[in-house]
Order: structure tokens, then C-alpha cells, then sequence
């Protein structure tokens, strides 16, 4: 009896170590890494790994040097993407050489049917020094977190859609943004932003 | 039902002639004015679809589908803009055509959704299709493609 009554207590104490152990290890946890408020949580932008229209991997680093203009759509979009498309190809070119210190990337919040050969083949409707870029739906949850941009599917089969942000996010040539460029802006303001992210 | 046909023979001249000039379209009470789409980027798989219908008659209508000759998909969708996100969804039940009173199709509100593009559409072509109406029955347009970022239909010649 009483043999089997200390057991009993010790293994009672043993699991409650244990609870106070992974309770305390928690809060520890929570505090380090909520409590400091790491700077990474008030950027937009940072790091992030997809694949061009040809298929090869790129990163934050590729476009750092020159300001670069992101903007998330998708290819089955029939209204904002093209436009935003169309836009920016004026853009670039009313820049004039200006236009060949930008970066321009669009990142596809639908990765399922936006293949690299689908988006290679729909930017020959635009300006080539665009960029598209598509990646697993893992890269492309992390790269619209980081961006903040709102991106959600809407029903179901084949034929579903995307609400979507709409902006153009303007960063500078060491990836910290500078602006946002609003869908369909006008085209003055729009590129006085350019030729100010050219500048900071 | 001979308006249409001779607006379509007015489009087909048109398109022959080299540019396509949007039309209006009569069904019963119903004008259909500018039927117009635009440009696709290569490889795009849907298109918007575009116009005003305008409904002359004491009773209302309601738009309930259609088909577009290059899509296999034909629905109506409604866009909307809040806080710089895009939402848009089908239009569900039809779209109502009040009585005199008309309803705009356009890029930024209700227009029509071309899904399954079987090919892609060029500028100053025109596009036949058919819209389907509660009342009107079925009528017969024909779609101008305008530029890849026309913000309307486009009435003269180039």
C-alpha cells in the first residue's frame, strides 16, 4: 500500500515537473520572441525564394541595386492585372533611359495555374524588362505575407478567382519601400514615385 | 429580327474594312449599345466583356447568360474596389435591366467574365457572341476588341 502510494506521488510530481517544465518553456518562448518586438515585424518586403518566367530561382538579392515596382496578380484576372501591366510598360517607357534602372516584377498570388511558361508567354504582351515570378504555394503564402498583401481565393473548380491587393509596391535599390503606387494612379504622380525611388 | 442582322453586316464591313467600330444591338425593348472587349495578353484565359443595355419597355429584364464565340465559359461577374483590393464574384439569379432605365457593363463594375479563351483576341477584330435575356430571349452581338488598356469602346476608325 504505502509502496504503492510513494509511487503513485512520485510519478504525480514527475508529471507535474514536467507541466511546470513545458509551461515555463513556453512563456520563455513567448517572452523572447514577442516581448523584444523584433524589428522584421513593422518592414514590408524582405527575403523570399520563387522562380522567374524561365524557370530560374530568384531571390530579394537579385533585384537589390536598382528600385524595383512589385505587384501581385494573376494571370486569369480580366481586368487589373493586364491594366497594371499595361501601365507600368507605359511607365517604363515614358521614363525613357530612366526606365532601364527599375525593376518590375509581377508576383502571381495564384500559383496553381500561373506555370512559368503561362507567365513567359503573357509578358510578350508587355514591356521585357518586366519580370514575373511564380514559386510552390509555400514561397508564395510567405512572399504575400511579407509584402501585407491581401490575397484570398474565391470559389471553387475551375474557374475561381482572387481578390487581391491592387497596389504597386515602389522599393528603393536596398529593398525598404518607399511607396505605394495605386492602381491605375495617375500617370504624373505615378512617375514623379518612380523618379523619387530613384532618388532615395 | 432584321436590325441585328443588318447592324452585323454593318460590323462585318467594318472589321473587313479594317477597324472595328462598336455597334448597337435591338431586341425587343432592349438596345445593347457598344458591345466591346479588349486586347488579351498572350496566353490570357479570360477576357472581360462590356456595354450598356438599355431597356426601353415598361417591364424589367434581367440578363441571364450568354456565350462568347473565342470561350468556352460565359458568366456575369460583378467587380468591386474597397480599400485598394479587387473582389469580384459571379452575379447571381441575373442581372436586372430596370424599365427605362439601362445598366452599364464596364471594367469596374458588372461586366462579363469570357472563361476558357481558345485564342487570343486582337485589336480591331470583332468577336461574335450572344447574350440571353429573361424576356428579349437570345440576341446576337458582335464585340469590338479594343487596345489591351482601352478604358471603353472605341467608336471611329484607326
Amino acid at each position: 500500500m504505502t509502496v504503492q502510494a510513494n509511487r503513485l506521488q512520485v510519478i504525480a510530481v514527475t508529471v507535474l515537473v514536467g507541466i511546470l517544465c513545458a509551461i515555463g518553456v513556453l512563456l520563455w518562448q513567448s517572452m523572447g520572441s514577442g516581448g523584444r518586438g523584433s524589428p522584421q515585424t513593422s518592414l514590408i518586403g524582405g527575403e523570399f525564394t520563387l522562380v522567374n518566367q524561365d524557370g530560374k530561382p530568384i531571390t530579394q538579392a537579385d533585384f537589390l541595386g536598382k528600385p524595383t515596382a512589385y505587384f501581385f496578380g494573376y494571370t486569369n484576372c480580366p481586368d487589373a492585372c493586364p491594366t497594371t501591366l499595361t501601365d507600368m510598360t507605359d511607365r517604363l517607357k515614358a521614363l525613357g533611359p530612366d526606365g532601364d534602372k527599375f525593376n518590375v516584377v509581377f508576383i502571381t498570388v495564384d500559383p496553381a495555374r500561373d506555370t512559368p511558361q503561362l507567365l513567359k508567354t503573357y509578358l510578350e504582351s508587355f514591356d521585357p524588362r518586366i519580370t514575373a515570378a511564380t514559386g510552390t504555394p509555400a514561397e508564395i503564402a510567405d512572399v504575400i505575407k511579407k509584402f501585407r498583401v491581401y490575397a484570398k481565393k474565391v470559389g471553387d473548380g475551375d474557374n475561381y478567382t482572387f481578390d487581391h491587393s491592387t497596389a504597386v509596391y515602389l522599393m528603393d535599390a536596398r529593398g525598404e519601400l518607399v511607396t505605394l503606387i495605386d492602381y491605375q494612379e495617375p500617370r504624373d504622380e505615378a512617375l514623379a514615385k518612380m523618379r523619387r525611388a530613384l532618388t532615395s | 429580327m432584321h436590325i441585328p442582322s443588318l447592324l452585323g453586316a454593318a460590323a462585318l464591313t467594318a472589321t473587313l474594312a479594317g477597324s472595328a467600330l462598336a455597334a448597337d444591338f435591338k431586341a425587343g425593348n432592349l438596345v445593347i449599345h457598344d458591345p466591346w472587349t479588349r486586347a488579351t495578353p498572350r496566353g490570357a484565359p479570360v477576357a472581360g466583356g462590356y456595354a450598356v443595355i438599355e431597356n426601353t419597355g415598361d417591364q424589367p429584364d434581367s440578363l441571364t447568360g450568354g456565350s462568347f464565340s473565342a470561350s468556352s465559359g460565359f458568366s456575369i461577374h460583378q467587380m468591386t474596389m474597397k480599400d485598394g483590393v479587387m473582389s469580384m464574384g459571379p452575379v447571381e439569379g441575373g442581372l436586372e435591366i430596370p424599365a427605362h432605365g439601362s445598366v452599364k457593363l464596364d471594367p469596374s463594375g458588372f461586366h462579363l467574365m469570357f472563361t476558357g479563351l481558345t485564342r487570343q483576341l486582337k485589336r480591331h477584330e470583332t468577336v461574335g457572341g450572344t447574350l440571353v435575356f429573361k424576356n428579349a430571349g437570345t440576341v446576337s452581338v458582335d464585340y469590338a476588341v479594343g487596345s489591351i488598356g482601352a478604358r471603353g469602346p472605341e467608336h471611329s476608325g484607326h
